[in-house]
Formats: C-alpha cells, sequence, structure tokens
C-alpha cells in the first residue's frame, strides 16, 4: 500500500488523487479494488465500481482535542458497550484526531487536525475533555507550542457542533476548584456561536457520550438540553428519585457508619454524604460499564459529580445535606436547591446549585443542527444554551 | 555534519501532554529535552480540605492511573492517623490496583506503544493463513483461526479503502524501521481490536468494588462496599463468581495473547536491547501488601534500589532522602533554585519564565518545563516495572527470577538487554503475567476470609475527626503501574495544611537537575539511540512510548507549603 507522508489530505480532492501524490498508482489503487472484490466474491466487472465508491465514500469526521485534563474521559469512552470502540472508530465515525489512540506524533499529527479541519470544514463535530486554563497568557497549557484557547477556538470555527464531554470541559472541574490556580474554565465559556452540548460527570458514562454523538449521526440534531446544556436523555432527573435505595430513605433506613448493619443490608447513604438527591444524574438508570453497578449501588455515597462546581458545592463529601426529608419527589429540587449547605462553602453553594436547578426546569431544546451528510451546512443557533460562569 | 533541530509536539498516544526536543547528527540522537507543557495546580487546591475527601480530587490527577492515587492519598492519610484497615479491605485494594495494573499495561501495549513496532499497512499483505499458522504455534487462543484474521484483515481493508484513516492518518506506514513480516502485523492488528474489547470486560472489577470506572470510589479507613452474602444490593457470591470470572479471562488473555505477542515482536527488535537504556538506577517503593501496608517486609512487589546496573546489590530505600530541584523548572524557590527540597518541606511557586505562546523552540533555555526534577540521594532513577522487576529480580524474588530467566533463554539474550528500550517493554509484560496469576491468590483469601466469617471492610475507630490529634502527617506510597509513587499529607486541625505527591513520571520525565543530570527520558534519547528520518521520529516514540508517560500524573504540582492556608467557615 502506501506510507502517508507531511502531504495532508487536501480540500475537494479525491481520495484517488489523494494516493497518487502520496505515491500510489492508479493502477496499484484499481488493483486493491480487484483484490477487495475477489475477497468480496464479487466479478471483474465490480472493480470500477467500487473504486468510484471507495474513493467518495465519507463516514462523518470527529475531531477529538483534548486540553486541561486527566484523560479519564477518554479512558470512558473506551469502555463504551454500544456502540464499541472498535465499531465507533472503524465504522461509524472517522476519528481524524485523537490525542489518545492517533498513530502519528508531532508535525503529522498536527497536519492530520489542519487537514481534517479543513477537509470537513462546517461539518465535523468537535469533541472536547478538559478545559482551558487562562490565566496568565494561557502558559499553563500549550499543545504543539500554542495555547488550549488558540487550539480551542480554531477548531471550533468550523465545527457542526461542539460536544463538551466531562466535568473539565463542562466547567473546568478539580483543577478550576478553589482557588483555581491557572483560571481554568469550561468549553462553552469561550465558544458562544455554536451548541455545546455538555456530557457533565467526572467522568461520565460512556455510553451517555458515544449515545450523543450517535444521536447526532443519526437524527440529524443534538439531543435536547437542560439549562445546563446537559441532554434531557440523560440528565432529565435526579439520582435520588431514580435511586434503588430510596425505599429505604422514605422509610427512614439509613447508614449512619460505613460497613454498619444498614450498609451491610444496602440501606440508604444520605446520612453519610449521599448528594444523590441534589444531583441530575442517570447513573441509577444506566449504571457504570456494561450495567454493572454504581456508585451507590457499591454502597458509597454519591460524589454528586455531574453539577457545576461539586468540589466546592458537594464537599466535604462526607458531609450530610441539610435535611429534605418530609418533601415529595417532585417538590424537593427547589427545597434542596435553596437549603444546600454542606458545609463549609454555603452561600457560594446554594446559590450555584439553585441557580442550576431554576435552570434545569427551563429546559428546552436546542436548535437543529444538520449532521455531516445531512445536507445542509450547519445553521448558526439563534441562541447558543445558556452559560453560567 | 549539520545538527537537526527536532521538535515532537505532541507526543501521542500517551496521558497528557509531552513534547520533546531533540537535536540530532549522522542518524543518532545527540541531545534532548524532555518538556511538559501542562500544569493545574491541584495540590494548592488541596489546602483547607477534609483529609477523608483527598483521595477524591488526587485521584482527579489522572484518569488513567485511575486507582493509584485515591490509594495513596488513603494510605498517607491512614499513614498519618493512625488507621489500619481491614484485612479485607486490604485484600479488596490489591484485587482492585491489581486489575489497575493488568488493563492499564495490556492498552499500554496493544493502544499506546503497539503502532512504534507494527506496521497496520503491511497488514494488508498478510497471508492470514500465515497469521493463523504463526498464532497456533505460539499460543492455544481460541480465536487463532485463517477465518478469524481474514475477516480482521477485510475489515481493516475496507477502512483503510475508504479513505478515512481516522486514528491511523499520517502515521508512519513503511518507514525503515519498521521489521515486522506482514502476517505477524496482522496477528498484532487483530489482537488491537481484540484487546479494545477484552479491556471493557474485566476492569467490572473496579464497577463491582468501587461503583464505577474510570475513577471507583475509595474510603480512608477501608472500602465502602459491605459485604453480607445475604443480599442483593452488597457484595455477595453472585458479585464473587462475576469477579472470579473476570480474574480468569484477565489471566487468559494475558497468557495467551499478550505475553506470546510480546515475546513475538521482541524476537524482531532484538537490537532495541542496546537502545535507549540512559538512567543506570532503578527504584522501587514496593507494592501488593499482604499484611499492614506499613510492613514493608510483606509486599509481593519488593522495595528497593539498583544503583548502577549492578544487580548484585539491592540498595534500601527511605523516603527521607526524596528531594525535588526546579533548576530548569518553571517554579521558584524562596530559598533559591539550586536546593533540592524534600516533600515535607517543599515551597514552590509557579514561575513561568518561558516564551511567550506560540513558540518554536524550548531547547537551550536555562528552565523549559513544568515538570520538577526529583532525586534520590542526588541520583535521577528511573522508575516502573523495569525497576520493579530488577528489584525483584535481584532480590530473588520466586516468582520473578525463573520468569526473567525464561524470557532471557527464550530470546536467546543475556541480562545486560534489560537496561534498555525493549527491557522496558519487555518488563511491563513480565509483571503483568505475574499479577494475573496473583489475583487469584487475593481472590482465595478473600472468599476464604468470608468464609471464615469475616466480612469487615472498614475501621471506623479514627473516623470522626474528633478522634484526631491536632497535628499529624503521614506518607502514602504505592508502586503504581507507571513506578513508584508517593503522597505527603500534614493534618492541622482536622484540615490538609499540606499536600505533596511525588509521582512516576516526575521521575521519569524529571529535566536537568542543578548538577546537569538529565532524567530518565532525556537520558534513554542519547544513549545510542538512532532516529533514521527526522521528519518522521518513529524511533523517538520507541523510546518515549516504552516508559508509558503519564503526563497529568506529573504535573499536578503547586506545593502547599508557604501559601497561607485558606480560612474555612464552618455554619
Amino acid at each position: 500500500m502506501y506510507s502517508p507522508t507531511s502531504h495532508p489530505w487536501t480540500e475537494g480532492e479525491t481520495l484517488g488523487h489523494h494516493l497518487e501524490q502520496r505515491g500510489v498508482s492508479r493502477r496499484d489503487f484499481v488493483e486493491y479494488c480487484g483484490g477487495l472484490c475477489a475477497v468480496l466474491g464479487l466479478g471483474n466487472l465490480a472493480v470500477p465500481r467500487m473504486a468510484r465508491a471507495l474513493q467518495t465514500l465519507k463516514r462523518p469526521s470527529v475531531i477529538w482535542i483534548q486540553l486541561q485534563e486527566c484523560t479519564g474521559c477518554v479512558e470512558s469512552v473506551i469502555r463504551t458497550s454500544e456502540p464499541t470502540i472498535g465499531n465507533l472508530i472503524l465504522d461509524l465515525v472517522s476519528l481524524d484526531y485523537s490525542h489518545t489512540l492517533m498513530a502519528a506524533a508531532g508535525h503529522q499529527a498536527e497536519d492530520a487536525l489542519q487537514s481534517a479541519m479543513k477537509q470537513n470544514a462546517g461539518k465535523y463535530l468537535l469533541v472536547v475533555t478538559g478545559s482551558v486554563p487562562l490565566a496568565d497568557g494561557g502558559v499553563y497549557l500549550t499543545i504543539g507550542g500554542r495555547t488550549a484557547e488558540t487550539i480551542l477556538k480554531e477548531a471550533a470555527a468550523g465545527a457542526a457542533a461542539v460536544v463538551a464531554v466531562g466535568a473539565c470541559a463542562h466547567w473546568g472541574s478539580v483543577q478550576a476548584a478553589r482557588p483555581n490556580p491557572t483560571g481554568a474554565v469550561g468549553v462553552s465559556a469561550i465558544i458562544k456561536d455554536k451548541p455545546v452540548i455538555n456530557i457533565a460527570g467526572c467522568p461520565p458514562i460512556a455510553d451517555v457520550i458515544t449515545a450523543t454523538v450517535v444521536h447526532f449521526l443519526t437524527f440529524g440534531r443534538m439531543p435536547a438540553t437542560d439549562g445546563d446544556g446537559r441532554p434531557l436523555f440523560a440528565y432529565g432527573a435526579r439520582i435520588h428519585d431514580q435511586c434503588s435505595r430510596r425505599a429505604n430513605f422514605d422509610a427512614g433506613q439509613f447508614v449512619t457508619s460505613f460497613d454498619d448493619d444498614a450498609a451491610r443490608q444496602g440501606w440508604c447513604l444520605y446520612h453519610v454524604g449521599c448528594k444523590g438527591p441534589a444531583t441530575f444524574s442517570p447513573c441509577p438508570i444506566f449504571q457504570w460499564n456494561d450495567a454493572t453497578s454504581w456508585p451507590i449501588g457499591a454502597g458509597h455515597p454519591c460524589l454528586g459529580c455531574t453539577e457545576r462546581h461539586f468540589w466546592d458545592t458537594m464537599t466535604p463529601f462526607y458531609g450530610r445535606l441539610p435535611d429534605i426529608g418530609g418533601f415529595g419527589v417532585e417538590r424537593s429540587a427547589d427545597i434542596i436547591g435553596a437549603a444546600l449547605a454542606v458545609g463549609a462553602t454555603a452561600g457560594v453553594a446554594a446559590h450555584a446549585v439553585a441557580t442550576g436547578i431554576h435552570e434545569a426546569r427551563r429546559r428546552r431544546s436546542l436548535p437543529i443542527v444538520e449532521a455531516p451528510g445531512g445536507g445542509s451546512s450547519a445553521a448558526p443557533p439563534s441562541s447558543p444554551p445558556s452559560v453560567k460562569e | 555534519m549539520a545538527t537537526t533541530k527536532i521538535v515532537v509536539d505532541p507526543i501521542t498516544r500517551i496521558e497528557g501532554h509531552l513534547r520533546i526536543e531533540a537535536q540530532a547528527e549522522n542518524g543518532r540522537i545527540s541531545n534532548a529535552w524532555a518538556v511538559s507543557t501542562q500544569f493545574r495546580g491541584i495540590e494548592i487546591i488541596m489546602q483547607g480540605r477534609d483529609p477523608r475527601d483527598a483521595w477524591a480530587f488526587t485521584q482527579r490527577i489522572c484518569g488513567v492511573c485511575t486507582v493509584v492515587h485515591a490509594v495513596a492519598s488513603c494510605r498517607a492519610v491512614e499513614d498519618a492517623l493512625g488507621i489500619e484497615i481491614p484485612p479485607n479491605a486490604n485484600l479488596i485494594r490489591n484485587l482492585v490496583h491489581g486489575m489497575q495494573f493488568i488493563q492499564d499495561h495490556v492498552i499500554h501495549f496493544y493502544h499506546l506503544h503497539a503502532l512504534d513496532w507494527v506496521d497496520v499497512v503491511s497488514a494488508l499483505k498478510a497471508d492470514p493463513a500465515g497469521t493463523a499458522r504463526i498464532a497456533r504455534s505460539i499460543s492455544p487462543w481460541p480465536n487463532n483461526s485463517e477465518t478469524y484474521f481474514t475477516e480482521v484483515q477485510d475489515r481493516v481493508k475496507k477502512f483503510v479503502a475508504g479513505g478515512q484513516l481516522g486514528i491511523f492518518t499520517n502515521g508512519y506506514w513503511g518507514h525503515p524501521a519498521y521489521k515486522l513480516p506482514p502476517e505477524v502485523n496482522l496477528l498484532a492488528v487483530a489482537h488491537y481490536l481484540e484487546a479494545l474489547d477484552w479491556q471493557r470486560d474485566v476492569i467490572r472489577l473496579h464497577t463491582i468494588f468501587g461503583g464505577k470506572n474510570p475513577h471507583p470510589n475509595f474510603l480512608v479507613g477501608g472500602m465502602a462496599c459491605a459485604i453480607n452474602l445475604d443480599r442483593a444490593a452488597t457484595i455477595n457470591a453472585e458479585r464473587l463468581e462475576d469477579i472470579h470470572g473476570m480474574i480468569q479471562r484477565a489471566q487468559r488473555f494475558v497468557e495467551e495473547v499478550y505475553w506470546p505477542d510480546l515475546i513475538a515482536i521482541a524476537g524482531y527488535y532484538k537490537e532495541w536491547g542496546a537502545i535507549g537504556g540512559g538512567v543506570p538506577n532503578y527504584m522501587a517503593v514496593g507494592e501488593f501488601p499482604d499484611a499492614d501496608v506499613r510492613d514493608t517486609s510483606k509486599l509481593y512487589f519488593p522495595r528497593g534500589i539498583i544503583m548502577g546496573k549492578d544487580l548484585t546489590t539491592v540498595v534500601p530505600y527511605d523516603h527521607l532522602k526524596v528531594k525535588e530541584y526546579i533548576t530548569s523548572s518553571w517554579y521558584e524557590y524562596p530559598g533559591g533554585d539550586g536546593v533540592g527540597l524534600h516533600p515535607w518541606e517543599g515551597e514552590t511557586k509557579a514561575k513561568y519564565t518561558g516564551p511567550k505562546p506560540p513558540y518554536q523552540y524550548l531547547q537551550g533555555l536555562d528552565k523549559y518545563t513544568w515538570m520538577k526534577a526529583p532525586r534520590y540521594d542526588g541520583h535521577p532513577m528511573q522508575v516502573g516495572p523495569l525497576a520493579r522487576m530488577l528489584v525483584a529480580y535481584a532480590s530473588n524474588h520466586p516468582d520473578v527470577k525463573p520468569m526473567v530467566t525464561d524470557l532471557l533463554g527464550r530470546l536467546k539474550v543475556g541480562p545486560e538487554v534489560l537496561f534498555s528500550t525493549l527491557g522496558r517493554t519487555a518488563a511491563r509484560g513480565m509483571e503483568t503475567v505475574l499479577l494475573a496469576r496473583r489475583m487469584n491468590v487475593w481472590f482465595d483469601q478473600l472468599v476464604g476470609r468470608i468464609k471464615g466469617g469475616d466480612t469487615a471492610t472498614f475501621n471506623r475507630t479514627k473516623w470522626e475527626p474528633s478522634s484526631w490529634p491536632a497535628k499529624a502527617e503521614g506518607y502514602g506510597y504505592l508502586d503504581a503501574p507507571r513506578g513508584a509513587l508517593g503522597h505527603w499529607v500534614q493534618i492541622a486541625n482536622g484540615k490538609i495544611s499540606r499536600y505533596q505527591c511525588v509521582v512516576p513520571s516526575t521521575w521519569n520525565c524529571s529535566p536537568r537537575d542543578g548538577e546537569g543530570q538529565m532524567g530518565p527520558y532525556e537520558a534513554s534519547l542519547v544513549d545510542n539511540h538512532p532516529l533514521a528520518l527526522p521528519e518522521q521520529p518513529l524511533e523517538i516514540l520507541r523510546t518515549i512510548h516504552s516508559f508509558d508517560p503519564c503526563m497529568a500524573c506529573g504535573v499536578h504540582v503547586l506545593d502547599a507549603t508557604g501559601a497561607p492556608i485558606v480560612e474555612v467557615k464552618v455554619q
């Protein structure tokens, strides 16, 4: 076959021409198609047609940039079960740039990025993990000598839509926890001119990430979201209202110390710090890792990791949320939001969470954006998802 | 001949953000600089927090090493507060950490490292029958048929013919340093895809004990997963049997796929046993306690140091001899940049002095990275699988010694080849095999204890802050997949007053110190190191990937000391 060189695949260039540029003759290419036809049991007559089809075949381009992060979200994605990661990268999308998985490095990697952006301008899906450190001119993260902010803005400019995966890309996460030494912010604090979907969580469940991508590919638009840009199919309900231990909460059956008799019965973790009553997440329904279990299912209180600023608002993690007993499921979100005061940073916390919940109640759909191959290019939304910083 | 200046940024197929700069002359690398280009400042964020929350914060240092910082943090806090965890909790942590090793090492080999040795495009030319013959000759793995390899090859052919190469775009296919025959390339490509499915299954062990992966939950004082054979919501026989199955499938894949593939591929690259040795000192803090973690004589992988490649002597390790230097790093010490400081005294402030982005070169600058330079008794140290295997080998470890001897025999090489790029990659596979076997021992012990009536997973005696001393300090060590890790915590009035981590990739990716001694990445790149085509730095990737870099781990740093502790008002 061929040895890719530093010649990037330029816009409008056919595969045939591109391969020729890289030293693959037309003859080699047709010969290859002939071989493939033989493997598939097709006659020689099929060869030209296959060659034509292969030259124009396009899978939707996904560009995945990784900024200030821990790579946990990438690790989460490779745990996805349907589609499997193998199907995702080989069959469903063309993952044209991914630090963690791509073969090329250095210039060749950057060329691949530039080429994919140019070739699929206006059509590619941009996936972002990690936050953007804005302090001190962006020196806290450079890639190829350029700042994270520069790279994000450039990559977002030609994207049909932006998927911010994980708490870091959502709002900054652990590096944005008090006192946020590097000035870390999420994607939606920078990209204001197109839809930004926030796949919340530290990390998010793999299937939520891939389902969002598949939703975009299948329905030609992003899923409906809450006021914080989180897809409703995943973040539309509180953990507390879907929890398998909710009956124990309602019955007043609480774990008061880890590994006590109540813990060994699998009772409610509210008293040892569970943040399920203040957290919107699909953990109890989707569960983790092929629906094997989930944090509360394994006996540990929820940390509230799908909510903005949870490192400050939900800590201390083993501190009890304010009394929420006696209120019904539907009413409790308001009450909790208004009253949330877990230990230390009560004022900020209550405000942030109350606002989040208030906004969550004003759910709405994002404008329709065409998926790649769906005809017209992406229409800029009339109003991007609201962003609080 | 002229010197060529080389920049490889980003180094891909690693965790995090790494830049390598180098100079090459006559096809050899003559100078090298390892640059970490990301800084997050997690340690300053730790100040004033509840020490029982620390594991969750430090866990987010890295989502690849998703177990190691959490456990090291629990150990540091437990050390400070004098907490001994129940034996069941120790066994569960060993199982969780053991599976982290196994899964992480397999992913590293196939998905991060393999493309340095395996030419995906060449696999398209392979004869699947030949691949099946080779596969059957090295392993009883059931997917060794011609039909299977034909199917894989067709899938890749279709993928390549589509013209959208995705993650394989601009790879170094056809580079003269690729030596595998097409049939072996096809074997590796097939297992690249198979390993993606395998890892998803076996890591569910973390989900059962910790609720999710990445970032499973831990608990100071033990583990939160209660054991009760008579309930559905607890660890019961159904859960244990699921875990047992995962352990068996993990072991089988490691013994029948990963390890035979590694040996087969290594056979074509024996010259890499003389390349990329670098720093001749190897340090292991030891891991997998069979008793209380403070008893360092009962660790499955022993503790110790090999100096100057001398396998006749194991030097004892003392954490008080660890010091960090910032001569080449973007930090400042109030006492001057020339001194080294122990983590319990460390004072650091971020101070970027590099060029304003965008920039072209950092080589030649006095300070060039966010990575600090840890030194042991003044010496740079390599840490990781090779350090562990060398220390165990030199300690006459009953499992490691025969394993090393067998490997050297099969490759028909002497022990000197261990000190190399190939040695690092081979040692990683070796310890994966040993741990995959060891998992059965821990599992049997856990089941045996439950059978005997012991279901305790948590020690609550020091849970409440009212039971803590006004001041306490602790050291939590752990030998992680990428090497020696240490967390140091100081607690005052129930809150964290100082937190410091010295991490495997900080050791390996460290820059030059005040004495001008290079760190391990740098030293290995200038040790008999070829570079055939400076525009296609494949050989650099081989050596750097052999360390399995984890940059987010390496640079999390901002020492807590010196800065005022954040006032926390409790309502």
